[in-house]
């Protein structure tokens, strides 16, 4: 009696957290990509074949790879920071790490704005003067996609190093290897997998980022649009299925991501 | 460390410095007029609503990931964190193709004010599952097993027992996914329709004081948000802590 009353609360609570999911998630987007299908391939053909879109596409793509770069030297450099010094400030730089990402992204393109817009910014009109247009240019979507992928890299690796220790490090400076040798021999290979998840995560943050850079990239058409301003555009212009054909694109990439990511995560642990 | 400061650290200060530009009056009429309060309060209470409905199917969701065994549950597992790898401006858009205007179950909640609520349970809903999630496979059972055998009901076990080694999890969880609703921009932009004092949230309304070349308005409402999620973030960290006491 009492095991049939306990299945059946597993069974309502599985039926229920899958119907939640279903409705959630797992349903609207399979419309998404039922509805850019609907009529064959020309939603994505059409797409693909406006130079507009493709230069979209591509400075996506283009920003996505700069700022995860930039993402994996800093953060991992932040981490090991982090992890093997004590410094002063090094409790408040941890809680300050965790910022961008519960800011909201239209607060980062303002802060953005405030501080390197051209007309202005406190540094903007400088930079601007030494020939470096950092707001409304590919530097300044740059520059947002790297602010809200930052914690990402770092609170992948920090918790690794804190794991490994750093006995071996001291092992490897004792018997004489620098600290470039030591982080290339030691180091690296044992924070490897977490630094590729963060490569991974960052990188699906960074194609998709949309509210800050919609705020410093001013959006011109074959120039400093990204595939995520595409969509919004398309959207309100009732082109729906080329806002579906490219949301569709931009969700597959990310579901790819994490599938990648669920298929790394086991074999971490198994290590 | 320098880095950080060029990137994070001085444009935030800007943005707070900005604010205070037409002096404290300024400052408060900005963030005390009709449409930036009724923005403000929406999002907060949507916010609030939202992380307790998180609190609640989170820790439900993580309970049957890691208790339960079926079929398919790595799909499961793939679909939690889909909201945090989604393009927020794709998570708007493939909301509106279930719940919008061509809604195929007859749910129609575009530009209406539930259209809030959906996107931003869209986007929070991975936060409190992934915090409770690795606490709760950690959990000894000894204890359950002890209580079920003293003759406790699941219900009792689950209040006494697993419940207390979870809260700083939820609350840890519940404070992420709160900070995450105040500051979401991107879902909402097509779904709700960005009415005034109806449907418009404060991050929509920051961004159309920056349109109207207000930034002086703009920062001000940025700083209530900046302050929001400060806060928010040291409760976090502090719950972080107490949940690593207890695991």
């Amino acid at each position: 009696m009492h095991d049939a009353r306990a299945g059946f609360t597993r069974n309502a609570m599985r039926v229920i957290v899958v119907a939640y999911l279903f409705m959630l998630i797992a349903w609207p987007l399979w419309l998404v990509a039922k509805n850019t299908f609907a009529d064959g391939f020309s939603n994505l053909g059409d797409l693909l074949s406006d130079p507009d879109i493709t230069h979209a596409l591509r400075l996506t793509v283009k920003v996505a790879v700069i700022s995860v770069i930039i993402n994996t030297v800093f953060g991992v450099g932040i981490s090991i920071l982090l992890v093997r010094y004590n410094f002063r400030g090094k409790a408040l730089l941890n809680a300050l790490l965790d910022i961008p990402l519960s800011v909201s992204p239209v607060v980062v393109g303002l802060a953005l704005i405030l501080v390197y817009g051209g007309r202005n910014g406190w540094a903007g009109p400088t930079l601007e003067d030494a020939g470096f247009k950092v707001i409304f240019a590919t530097p300044g979507i740059v520059l947002a996609t790297v602010f809200v992928s930052l914690p990402l890299m770092i609170r992948e690796v920090v918790p690794v190093l804190e794991e490994i220790g750093f006995e071996q490090e001291q092992a490897a400076f004792s018997l004489g290897a620098n600290a470039l040798q030591t982080f290339r021999r030691i180091t690296l290979p044992s924070i490897k997998w977490a630094v590729v998840y963060g490569v991974v995560l960052s990188l699906a943050r960074s194609l998709g980022e949309f509210g800050a850079v919609k705020i410093v990239s001013g959006n011109v058409l074959g120039k400093t649009r990204t595939a995520t301003l595409v969509v919004e555009e398309k959207y309100l212009n009732f082109d729906k299925g080329g806002a579906y054909a490219t949301a569709f694109l931009l969700a597959l990439v990310s579901v790819a991501c994490i599938v990648v990511v669920s298929i790394i995560r086991p074999g971490e642990s198994n290590r | 460390m320098l880095w950080f400061s060029i990137l994070v650290l001085i444009p935030l200060v800007a943005v707070v410095a900005a604010s205070t530009d037409g002096g404290w009056t300024r400052f408060w009429s900005s963030i005390t007029n009709d449409q930036t309060a009724a923005a403000i309060r929406l999002t907060v209470t949507a916010a609030a609503v939202v992380t307790v409905v998180n609190i609640v199917m989170g820790t439900l969701i993580a309970w049957v990931l890691v208790r339960d065994r079926f079929v398919g549950k790595r799909i499961l597992e793939v679909l939690i964190d889909v909201p945090f790898a989604l393009p927020t401006i794709v998570a708007g858009l493939v909301l509106l193709s279930l719940y919008g205007p061509d809604s195929p179950v007859g749910i129609d909640v575009a530009n209406k004010r539930p259209a809030v609520f959906l996107a931003f349970l869209f986007v929070t809903l991975p936060f409190v599952v992934r915090t409770v999630q690795p606490v709760l496979s950690e959990l000894d059972r000894d204890a359950e097993e002890a209580a079920a055998s003293l003759g406790a009901s699941r219900l009792t076990t689950f209040r006494r027992i697993i419940l207390p080694a979870l809260t700083p999890a939820i609350a840890a969880g519940a404070a992420l996914s709160f900070a995450r609703a105040v500051s979401e921009y991107g879902s909402l932009v097509l779904l709700s329709g960005n009415l005034p004092l109806k449907t418009e949230v404060t991050s929509v309304r920051i961004l159309s004081s920056i349109e109207n070349d207000n930034r002086t308005g703009a920062a001000a409402v940025a700083t209530v948000l900046l302050a929001i999620s400060f806060v928010t973030i040291v409760a976090f960290n502090v719950m972080q802590k107490l949940a690593a006491r207890r695991a």
